[in-house]
């Protein structure tokens, strides 16, 4: 297998992948500390369960669709998907939107759990959030790993990414039992953004019949071009140090 | 379980439309170009250098938009 077409595959998955585990880990975290271990893991391994229902139905239809026709509609999701990270990653680092925070993202999630605490259905509440939180992440890597991994069959080795970004937020996770707010996940957001659409634009070619000039390394020039117009675009947007002295006056 | 249902729809929705414009444009984009190389037999390679170039374009468009209007 050509490391040039793993390497960008395994990284991919695992970055974005370590994105949305995060998300999810701090929805589990706050039902586990405020309503119990038991929810939290019952709502855990139910949405797991689902996600490999939706596994095992879409992987078998995927191997029905012609490659060429697969990589243009896995190239023009990507597309979609990446343009959509890579502007708000764009928007947050050039301070023209909030940058997320799973401090308070687990604040709101625990004070909605204490506002349920007495009511009956409290142990069902905190095990559904639990399994949305699980199941709605979870589809993000799902589909995350197909898409990197469908165009140039290497799946498994795109789902060993997601896999390790899960034993990573695990491992960091259980250890220090609070949310993962140090994640700089907006640079990871900024990173993955340029990756997907990057591969996204490179699959919806080669399922029109483009041959790159340089094969697979092409997708190492659009990523390039995608870099520097994405820095040029955040030192762009960037208020200038004449605004920000207005603004302080 | 309707709710639900359509959570999950709104999130699988959600992964690919943040702002409209961006992927309407984006859609268009890549319709155009594949019709211009399946229909009208533009050479391919033209049609990848369109999609980047547009792809782009379509980005520093919305980013410009978003800033301009304020709608993040």
């Amino acid at each position: 297998m050509d490391l040039s077409t793993v390497l960008p595959a395994i990284t991919a998955a695992f970055l974005a992948s370590l994105v949305e585990v995060v998300e999810a880990f701090t929805i589990v975290l706050a039902v586990g500390l405020t309503q119990g271990w038991r929810p939290a893991f019952a709502g855990t391994l139910l949405g797991l369960i689902a996600l490999a229902l939706i596994v095992v139905i879409l992987a078998p239809l995927l191997g029905l669709v012609p490659l060429q026709l697969l990589q243009f509609i896995i190239g023009a999701l990507l597309i979609l998907f990446g343009l959509r990270w890579l502007r708000k990653a764009i928007l947050r680092a050039s301070g023209h939107l909030a940058l997320h925070d799973e401090e308070r993202a687990f604040a709101k999630e625990t004070d909605e759990l204490r506002h349920h605490a007495r009511s009956q259905r409290a142990n069902y509440l905190a095990g559904v959030a639990a399994f949305n939180a699980v199941l709605l992440e979870g589809l993000e890597v799902v589909f995350i790993v197909l898409a990197v991994g469908v165009g140039h069959g290497v799946v498994a080795y795109a789902s060993l990414g997601a896999a390790a970004a899960v034993v990573v937020v695990l491992a960091v996770g259980l250890a220090v039992r609070q949310p993962l707010s140090k994640i700089p996940e907006n640079a990871l957001k900024f990173i993955v953004g340029l990756m997907l659409t990057s591969f996204g634009i490179f699959w919806t070619g080669e399922g029109l019949g483009v041959e790159w000039p340089g094969a697979d390394l092409s997708l190492v020039g659009i990523l390039a071009l995608f870099v520097i117009v994405s820095a040029a675009m955040v030192l762009r947007l960037r208020p200038s140090r004449r605004a920000q002295l207005k603004v302080v006056k | 379980m309707n709710a639900r249902f359509r959570a999950v729809l709104d999130e699988i929705g959600g992964l690919f439309v943040d702002d409209g414009s961006l992927a309407a444009f984006s859609v268009v984009l890549i319709l155009i170009v594949a019709g211009a190389v399946k229909i009208m037999n533009v050479p391919p390679l033209w049609g990848g250098l369109a999609l980047l170039i547009g792809c782009i374009a379509i980005l520093v468009e919305s980013l410009l938009r978003a800033t301009r209007t304020g709608k993040k």
